[in-house]
């Protein structure tokens, strides 16, 4: 077809955790530029099928941008070339005939690579465990008007709410720190009122859990907001060291 | 205690020990600027040399110069343990460089730069500091009117032992009253060093390490310290910019380059 695309694409290749990776060169041909990045993907990995090779493994399910799943470093970038989408969002438009694309896993010790693109996040799950939530007795819902939230409040804490726990920040963060999503879901809490219960105990447990996992610590060097997909604030990270030094040393 | 070594043995209260130790840091290098722009003075260094003696001597000022030189160690060991951590953190690097522009180079190098300072420092003390102490500095006379406080001439004097700073007015009730003051010339000292093409160039490359480091570093702390808001943002950058990006780099950088020229 004209106008499709082809492509060569250096993609990283890892048996498992503890087998030591390469890149490996594929050409994709006959691209059409309204594909997704995931769909040319797919369409790399037939080939591989029907030549009886391994295909690539990567992470994607809702392919819409809402569940985090399709960690991928295009190119240097985070979820590829684009601002505020992820990798499944991305379209092949946006490359050129001819390119060249390099493809690797996020690259920390907190997330390791089970199988060639994919990493297991599950440290993320351990912070949010740790404290990224609020106990609340079940039973009937209440009347929403029954507490009421400052409309400053509720945009800033919807924001907040909006990081899909992709793990971008932690790859682009040249100290693979995870200050930015973890600051997110303490800012969500922190700044609505069914929050303020465990407020101090919340951000304390969270970063204790963020360390135990060996994230980096923050160089303040913001590169996590330029490249997340949900444009979350590094001013969430400001709210958090706030919380934290409150709530270790004044409470 | 308890709970304070176990602050500081958190991701963030580690980055609250680098900002704070930064933050004095940056207050001692605009009290240190302005202190040195007394080189300037046209007095054959009489300013310069009695406020050497004031640095070292006075007892309030010598407990706030060993926080100091506590605060600069304890801001490079903990920074290069954060930099050590952080490289732990990211085992196998990626194979394609980060595209520019989601960062900028100053935040990214902040190790590199505070190794340029480091050694600048350390040339810089070794220079002054220990040869004021420790080295044998020139001791000199000067001879000042009492009546306009104009330097009428400096002459070199005999070392003695145990010579201690001091100064003394003769008044003969002829000629106009004189005020000796006896000091060790450091002035002399900076003179001559900045002779040198290369200690000029080291300075100079410290300074812009200092201007880079602080650019980012300044606001940085803030932002560590959780003081962030729309209100204040603007002018705390700007400080960051102005005064110790551009300003007080300069201010230091011209002494080297007025002697090496001018003096
Ligand atoms: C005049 C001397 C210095 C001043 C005024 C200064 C000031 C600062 C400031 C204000 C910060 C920002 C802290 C933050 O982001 O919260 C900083 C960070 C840093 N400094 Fe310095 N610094 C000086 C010397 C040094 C030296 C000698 C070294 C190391 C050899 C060094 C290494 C670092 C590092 C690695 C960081 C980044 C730490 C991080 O963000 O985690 N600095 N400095
Ligand atoms: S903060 Fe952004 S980049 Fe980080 S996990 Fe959340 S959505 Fe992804
Ligand atoms: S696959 Fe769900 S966000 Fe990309």
């Amino acid at each position: 077809m004209s106008g499709n695309m082809n492509l060569t694409l250096k993609v990283w290749r890892q048996k498992n955790t503890s087998a030591s990776g390469t890149f490996e060169t594929y050409q994709a041909s006959g691209i059409s530029p309204d594909m997704s990045f995931l769909e040319m993907m797919d369409v790399v990995n037939e080939d591989l099928i029907k030549q009886g090779k391994d295909p690539i493994a990567f992470d994607h399910d809702c392919r819409e941008g809402i569940c985090g799943m399709c960690s991928m470093y295009i190119n240097g970038r985070a979820h590829g070339p684009l601002k505020g989408v992820t990798t499944c969002q991305l379209h092949m438009r946006t490359f050129k005939d001819g390119d060249t694309i390099t493809i690797e896993p996020w690259r920390s010790s907190a997330f390791p690579v089970l199988k060639d693109l994919v990493v297991d996040r599950s440290a993320f799950d351990r912070i949010q465990q740790a404290g990224g939530f609020v106990s609340v007795n079940t039973g009937s819902v209440q009347d929403a008007n029954s507490i009421p939230v400052p409309k400053e409040n509720a945009d800033e804490a919807f924001l907040s709410a909006a990081c899909i726990g992709c793990g971008a920040c932690v790859a682009a963060c040249k100290n693979s720190s995870a200050m930015l999503f973890v600051s997110a879901k303490v800012s969500q809490y922190a700044l609505l009122p069914q929050g303020q219960v465990e407020r101090a105990k919340r951000v304390v447990n969270m970063v204790e859990q963020m360390d135990q996992e060996g994230f980096g610590n923050c160089t303040n060097t913001e590169a996590c907001e330029a490249e997340c997909p949900k444009q979350i604030s590094v001013s969430n990270i400001a709210r958090m060291n706030r919380e934290y030094i409150k709530a270790k040393l004044f409470s | 205690m308890g709970s304070v070594t176990r602050f500081l043995d958190s991701s963030i209260g580690r980055k609250v020990l680098m900002s704070l130790t930064g933050l004095f840091l940056c207050t001692f290098l605009i009290v240190h600027a302005s202190g040195n722009l007394q080189l300037f003075k046209n007095d054959m260094g009489l300013a310069f040399n009695q406020y050497s003696v004031f640095m070292t001597t006075f007892t309030p000022i010598k407990i706030v110069s060993y926080l100091l030189y506590a605060t600069i160690l304890l801001h490079v060991i903990s920074g290069v343990r954060l930099a050590l951590a952080n490289k732990a953190a990211r085992p196998v690097s990626y194979g394609a460089s980060k595209m520019p522009g989601s960062s900028s180079w100053a935040s990214s190098n902040m190790m590199v730069l505070g190794f340029i300072i480091l050694i600048f420092l350390v040339t810089h003390m070794a220079n002054f500091w220990y040869k004021y102490k420790f080295g044998d500095v020139e001791w000199v006379k000067y001879e000042v009117s009492v009546m306009d406080g104009s330097v009428i001439g400096k002459t070199t004097m005999p070392s003695a032992p145990h010579m201690q700073p001091h100064e003394y007015v003769v008044n003969d009730g002829v000629s106009a009253p004189i005020k000796y003051v006896i000091v060790k010339d450091l002035y002399s000292v900076v003179q001559l060093a900045f002779q040198e093409v290369w200690i000029v160039a080291l300075y100079l490359l410290g300074m812009l390490a200092i201007a880079y480091h602080l650019v980012h570093g300044f606001q940085s702390s803030f932002q560590t310290l959780g003081l962030r808001h729309p209100a204040i943002a603007g002018i705390i950058r700007n400080l960051g910019i102005w005064v110790f990006g551009i300003i007080i780099p300069i201010a230091f950088a011209s002494m080297p380059v007025y002697f090496f020229f001018f003096a």
